[in-house]
């Protein structure tokens, strides 16, 4: 599919989404249910504020979505009591799906969110954001309810404060424009139209999420973006221009992490489709180093990007949504 | 309807307050995330005008002083009451709006003043609905602008000069404090006192001393105005500003100070004991000392027997909070003045923190909503009216 058509087709601003009733009338004539999902870790002071908001806007007042979801990975902050309060449901990761075990990591959340939620389609947004607005789930469910060939809609952020001229760059954070850009431009040069591949909010059909693998780490919207452009192609993603989002900065040094988690699921999955057959089997640690009373010293880091198979593959998954297959 | 059967609702109206408490949150926050500093507030006024659209209102519109609106259509509508909750705050766009909710606690700049007064006015349409209410009256609900401050209750003066149709009774809007009553408004005098030092100043002279001691000097001279214990009066002194550095005579500084009484009159004496004072000053110093009333309100308001307010104590009584009666400078003395029987409640209990950050706890809020409920159907039944 050639980019230009597709920026042009399937991207979109969240404000064409206004007509919320029009939006619910064409979600209950398809018969959809939707679901939202918080990921959350310690994060007491902002989940109060997004489960209102999503509560009051999206099901109280329109009822477009259908259930409002926090899955836990262990918070020892007041999370889960401050997210019940406000009338979300709870989980910890650790209950869902005990025979499988636990694992750490944001992915291992939204794989087991899978298997507990019940919508057609599942939206996943952050915890950490600090403007929020029902537009975080409106914007990216809406492309799928109104497009029926679209299955999988990215969040990008772009507005800028103030811009003098008529042409500004326009893209993503630190590790999207030095590691993950530069690759999918040499790898899958289609993926470098969507504009913030690393956006944590993303809304998708149950069809995709079900047949798709979940590293658990930094490496799953990396992972993500290529299995399903590699099964469904270009055509399959729409992206939705959320104007601003207001979060937490990362340092760094957390950065470096995050790309080497990034790293390891890219060159796993370019090992796989046969684009690098040469990959070696990769390190796990990632040194830093810093200086301590004028002496350097490295700082090791263990990252391992494990993934979850496709949850088609969980036969307690299968039994309860696909019992006759 | 009689009083009685509307204190056998409260329970009733409280419990529909809680069912909504998503709504009121949500809106809470919205509308506290948007910046609306006095003179400033058309974004937010904005938001309120879509939200009271999206219930159905009909008029809702804003005015060419700002303030936002939404008629609520009676069944007769015979009569007018208003609702009203000013718009505006103190904070600057500049400020981080955020809000926080925490366990059972809201946070943020202006939450309680006004966020959640306005967040009530928008909510209520839908809590009118869900509780299969409609009163005989039109309610009017305003959003006003210009409230405070330099503000002077500016919008709400404007709509009370313009408005054509008689206004039966009003109940004006704050977050904090539950069990809040005001029915009168207290004498009040705002002034800002500008000290200048002229470039061709002659620091050479006996006593030259720049902005701030002559700020200071005057600052003396009005502390030492006798006051009266009785009718009960008070001078607070709420800013000063002044100079840029350590070791730079400041050319200019400013005190922004209130006078309160209960009498108009002491109002007016002190007001001329201070221009005297500041006009000695002035002449001592050289400097350019400008003396500058930004509001000014009269006492005045209902009896404690008006059968408004003795229905809104019956009602707090009723849900356990103990009235607290204090006079208003606010949006009620513009009411007072236009002899519309009014009183002030406040909506739930809270507390300011470093930085004028607000905290409001949110279950005594649905009592608050209760206790509102409760007086405007009383007023709609013609209960509150003096015979």
């Amino acid at each position: 599919m050639n980019i230009d058509h597709w920026l042009q087709n399937n991207t979109f601003h969240y404000s064409s989404f206004w007509d919320f009733r029009h939006l619910v009338e064409a979600k209950k004539e398809q018969g959809l249910t939707i679901s939202l999902c918080i990921p959350t870790l310690n994060e007491e002071n902002t989940i109060g504020k997004e489960i209102v908001i999503f509560k009051s806007e999206l099901m109280s007042r329109y009822p477009l979505l259908d259930e409002i979801a926090v899955i836990d990975s262990g918070s020892t902050d007041n999370t889960r009591e401050v997210a019940a309060s406000y009338g979300a449901d709870v989980y910890l990761a650790s209950d869902i799906l005990p025979e499988v075990g636990q694992k750490r990591g944001k992915g291992e959340n939204l794989w087991k969110a899978i298997y507990q939620l019940k919508g057609d389609i599942i939206v996943y947004v952050d915890a950490d954001i600090k403007n929020i607005h029902p537009r975080f789930a409106y914007g990216l469910v809406a492309p799928l309810i109104y497009r029926p060939e679209i299955k999988y809609v990215k969040a990008f952020y772009d507005r800028p404060l103030a811009f003098s001229q008529g042409i500004r760059p326009s893209g993503g954070g630190r590790v999207t424009e030095i590691l993950v850009r530069p690759l999918f431009s040499l790898f899958f040069p289609e993926l470098t139209a969507i504009v913030q591949p690393l956006s944590g909010e993303y809304a998708v059909r149950r069809e995709v999420l079900e047949a798709i693998p979940f590293p658990i780490g930094y490496g799953v919207e990396t992972s993500h973006l290529i299995d399903v452009y590699s099964k469904w192609g270009l055509g399959a993603f729409g992206q939705t221009d959320l104007d601003q989002r207001v979060h937490r900065n990362q340092a760094t040094r957390d950065l470096g992490k995050m790309s080497f988690g990034i790293l390891q699921t890219f060159l796993n999955r370019a090992k796989a489709l046969n684009l690098m057959p040469q990959v070696p089997d990769l390190n796990s640690v990632l040194r830093q180093f810093q200086v301590k009373d004028g002496q350097f010293e490295h700082i090791e880091h263990h990252i391992v990007e494990e993934e979850r198979p496709p949850m088609l593959d969980i036969p307690a998954y299968r039994e309860k949504f696909h019992p006759n297959s | 309807m009689k009083f009685k059967d509307i204190k056998a609702q409260l329970a009733d109206y409280r419990a529909a307050a809680e069912g909504m408490r998503d709504i009121l949150l949500a809106n809470t926050v919205m509308i506290g995330e948007i910046p609306a500093p006095t003179f400033y507030e058309d974004q937010r006024i904005r938001f309120i005008q879509d939200r009271l659209s999206e219930c159905g209102l009909q008029n809702c519109s804003a005015d060419e002083m700002g303030n936002g609106f939404g008629i609520l259509n009676g069944s007769t509508g015979e009569r007018n009451l208003l609702l009203v909750a000013h718009a505006d705050t103190v904070f600057s766009e500049k400020v981080d709006h955020t809000i926080s909710l925490l366990a059972n606690r809201i946070m943020g700049p202006g939450v309680g003043d006004n966020s959640l007064g306005c967040a009530t006015l928008v909510s209520l349409p839908i809590l009118l609905e869900r509780l299969g209410i409609q009163l005989k009256s039109n309610l009017i609900l305003m959003a006003d602008a210009r409230s405070l401050g330099r503000g002077n209750l500016e919008g709400l003066r404007f709509f009370l000069n313009n408005h054509k149709e008689p206004i039966a009774g009003a109940v004006c809007m704050e977050g904090v404090k539950l069990g809040r009553l005001s029915y009168s408004s207290i004498g009040m005098l705002r002034a800002e006192v500008n000290v200048r030092v002229p470039e061709m100043y002659d620091w050479t002279r006996f006593g030259a001393s720049g902005a701030v001691i002559t700020l200071n000097d005057v600052i003396n001279k009005i502390n030492r105005i006798p006051l009266p214990k009785r009718p009960k009066t008070s001078i607070v002194l709420g800013s000063i500003e002044g100079g840029n550095s350590f070791n730079n005579i400041a050319t200019h500084s400013v005190l922004r100070f209130e006078i309160r009484s209960e009498s108009a009159e002491v109002v007016h004496d002190i007001l001329a004991e201070i221009r005297d004072r500041i006009t000695q000053v002035e002449l001592e110093s050289s400097a350019d000392v400008a003396f500058d009333v930004v509001s000014r309100r009269e006492p005045g308001g209902i009896d404690f027997r008006h059968p408004l307010v003795r229905h809104a104590r019956d009602i707090l009584k009723a849900l356990n909070v103990e009235p607290r009666v204090a006079p208003s400078t606010s949006e009620l003395a513009e009411l007072i003045r236009h002899q519309i029987p009014a009183v002030t409640l406040g909506l739930s209990n809270g507390r300011k923190h470093a930085e004028q950050i607000e905290e409001v706890d949110i279950d005594p809020l649905f009592d608050g909503i209760a206790q509102l409920l409760g007086l405007l159907v009383a007023m709609d039944e013609g209960l509150c009216d003096e015979h």
